[in-house]
């Protein structure tokens, strides 16, 4: 137990706890605006992987890396389109519709990188974001250097949330987004149109997806590699359900969500480490997305309309 | 716009609208020829060379079409209950192991009831794999995507730890493979000196008794039922959650059996490579295949001989291996659409 107060006491941690949760929170309040607004999007991972792709071509061809943060938005909001337009206007099944995506945007992201670099089996880096501490507060001992000595995309992703929650409680866009994921008929008789309403959202949502693709290219990796997202994608749908669809607490999720993919690392080289295969290491972010989304099942706050198909001229 | 149910889909839609959509994924797959710098005809032709030009091509085909026939009527059987299973990727290396751990054993068993009792317990291992999921959907209300997808990570974790510790492989030089199936594990060829095993013929089996389950019994019928409506079905007094389990039973068990057939005839022994991603495949051929358990088999065959042919293409033509991948997303994306057209006009306003 020893060992795991060391750990915990250490600025290291936190701010490599920070820095996991940093593209989390990107997907995860992407996933959220979906979410809130009516439609699962599963095509989170592959939007993921498009972003990361996206981000780093860009980059490498000569973009300074703000665009490359664009030039992944754009293609998230891309495949968000594809996505949208299947699922919104034409209801189609959103599991399967979303499942498409993600192989599409996957197989494309693999498919053009093999184009661009057919025989490389180092894959080119490219000069990323650089920690950018904040004067006077980094300074501020295991707090500063956790919070404040991040990359400028980090402080992105939490100024993001704060504007997220903003305009989703605080103003009209955000009454009429929940209330086409709470009942989209109610809505409708109000005027609004859910059409796009809905379309909008997914657009948006997976264009945040996408910046937390690249977040792993432009800040965190430096290179793009085949299966870097791992999984991010489908942990960050179960950071959704355990934030219960609100903003605040999908971030303070996934930051929790870190702190234990941080420790688990860090775990692995002490005398647990010896004693328990590496796998039970790896598979602890897994479970405890199954265990968020058990712990969470009890409670209602799911938005009513979620994954139903709003069609005019039908009820 | 809006969507308009159409009472009686002709034929002509029926039929017209599918074939449209692989006449556009043909057309989509032309493009990112040309995006590669490559011929258009001349890659569509050495793709289909590839996968069904000469006798080895063809056999190649359909022994990669074995796992996915068996993955695609998991799903099929699933999604017609609308029982989302994305866990067969799981289940297939449950089915898998359970395989390795009694073929790799001194059971002392004959041939043929060996390969009965390795075929039933991995069907077991796959079904008990996708309980804990289906459960926690029929009792707390969990979504069984996440859970399902969720789980294959776990499973892959599980296979990678057995590979390095107990079911290493100890004259694998290191390598994560499993021991060798004794061979009385095996299944045999269906033609000496060919690749092509047992297990196709498994495949084909299961999916005419899917097939017959679905349309000639009472639980086909409350698959169906529960599929269309659950509430309808709960309130016909059809027992909706014990029809969930059933289903999920009979999904994992098929799942599983990619795993065996793998195994027991292609492989014969475990590794981590055994499926690159059957399990996720199952889902496209299910749907290619319109959830109809005799249609898996030619949609199986289709996607395997676009894999087959597409890798044989990528060495001639100089063109990604990926484009089999963009090539199945595209068709899956058109298809759905083609489906919902079948059955719906749409209206302006």
């Amino acid at each position: 137990m020893s060992e795991i107060f060391d750990i915990l006491l250490t600025a290291s941690f936190w701010a490599a706890t920070i820095r996991i949760a940093s593209p989390l929170i990107f997907a995860t309040l992407g996933e959220l605006i979906c979410e809130r607004a009516g439609v699962l999007n599963l095509g989170i991972e592959g939007i993921m992987v498009i972003g990361a792709f996206t981000g780093w071509v860009a980059v490498y061809m000569g973009a300074p890396l703000w665009w490359g943060v664009m030039a992944a938005m754009l293609a998230g909001m891309a495949f968000g389109l594809l996505h949208a337009t299947l699922t919104v206007p034409f209801g189609l099944s959103q599991h399967v519709v979303g499942l498409g995506v993600t192989l599409l945007a996957t197989s494309t992201s693999y498919f053009t990188y093999r184009l661009m670099l057919p025989q490389v089996t180092s894959p080119p880096k490219i000069e990323p974001f650089q920690p950018l501490p904040i004067p006077g507060l980094s300074d501020i001992p295991l707090l500063g250097e956790a919070l404040f000595s991040q990359t400028a995309l980090t402080y992105a992703a939490f100024v993001l949330a704060l504007v997220v929650a903003l305009v989703l409680y605080r103003t009209p866009l955000g009454l009429a987004l929940r209330a086409v994921g709470e009942n989209p008929a109610a809505a409708a008789a109000q005027g609004l149109s859910v059409t796009g309403l809905r379309m909008g959202a997914v657009i948006v949502g997976s264009g945040l997806m996408a910046v937390g693709g690249s977040f792993l290219t432009l800040s965190a990796f430096s290179s793009f590699f085949f299966e870097m997202v791992n999984g991010r994608g489908w942990i960050c749908i179960a950071l959704v359900v355990f934030g219960a669809w609100r903003p605040g607490k999908a971030v303070l999720g996934a930051i929790l969500f870190a702190a234990f993919d941080a420790l688990q690392v860090r775990l692995q080289q002490t005398g647990i480490g010896a004693i328990v295969p590496y796998q039970v290491f790896l598979m602890l972010p897994f479970i405890l997305s199954i265990l968020a989304l058990v712990i969470m099942s009890r409670r209602a706050e799911v938005p009513a309309a979620l994954m139903q198909p709003f069609n005019k001229g039908e009820r | 716009m809006r969507l308009e149910p159409i009472a009686n889909p002709g034929l002509a839609r029926r039929i017209g609208l599918p074939v449209l959509a692989l006449a556009m994924t043909v057309v989509c797959g032309s493009l990112l020829a040309l995006t590669a710098g490559a011929d258009p005809f001349d890659t569509l032709r050495l793709i289909v060379v590839g996968a069904v030009g000469s006798k080895f091509a063809l056999l190649e085909t359909l022994n990669r079409a074995t796992p996915l026939i068996f993955t695609g009527l998991a799903v099929a059987v699933a999604f017609r209950a609308r029982l989302w299973n994305i866990g067969a990727e799981a289940q297939l290396y449950a089915g898998a192991i359970i395989t390795v751990l009694i073929g790799t054993g001194a059971t002392g068993l004959p041939p043929l009831p060996l390969l009965v009792v390795t075929g039933l317990a991995a069907m077991f291992a796959g079904a008990a794999i996708l309980m804990p999921p289906v459960l926690l959907k029929t009792r707390l209300g969990v979504d069984e995507v996440v859970t399902t997808l969720l789980l294959n990570f776990i499973m892959m974790l599980f296979v990678s730890y057995l590979l390095e510790g107990p079911l290493k492989d100890p004259a694998g030089m290191g390598w994560p493979k499993s021991p060798a199936l004794a061979k009385e594990a095996r299944l045999p060829r269906i033609v000496d000196g060919l690749r092509l095993h047992w297990g196709f013929a498994l495949a084909i089996l299961s999916a005419i008794a899917v097939w017959v389950i679905q349309t000639r019994t009472t639980l086909g019928y409350e698959i169906r039922a529960v599929g269309l409506n659950a509430k309808a079905a709960k309130f016909a007094g059809i027992p909706v959650n014990g029809v969930l389990v059933k289903t999920a039973l009979l999904s994992g068990g098929l799942a599983a059996l990619a795993g065996y057939s793998e195994v027991a005839g292609l492989k014969g022994h475990l590794s981590l490579d055994l499926s690159p991603g059957f399990g996720y495949t199952g889902i496209i051929v299910a749907m290619l295949a319109l959830l109809n358990p005799l249609g898996v088999i030619p949609s199986a065959i289709f996607v395997a001989g676009i894999f087959v042919g597409a890798n044989s293409m990528s060495r001639a033509a100089n063109v990604p291996t990926y484009i089999a991948d963009m090539l199945l997303a595209i068709a899956l994306l058109f298809m759905v659409l083609a489906i919902l057209l079948t059955r719906y006009r749409v209206k302006r306003g």
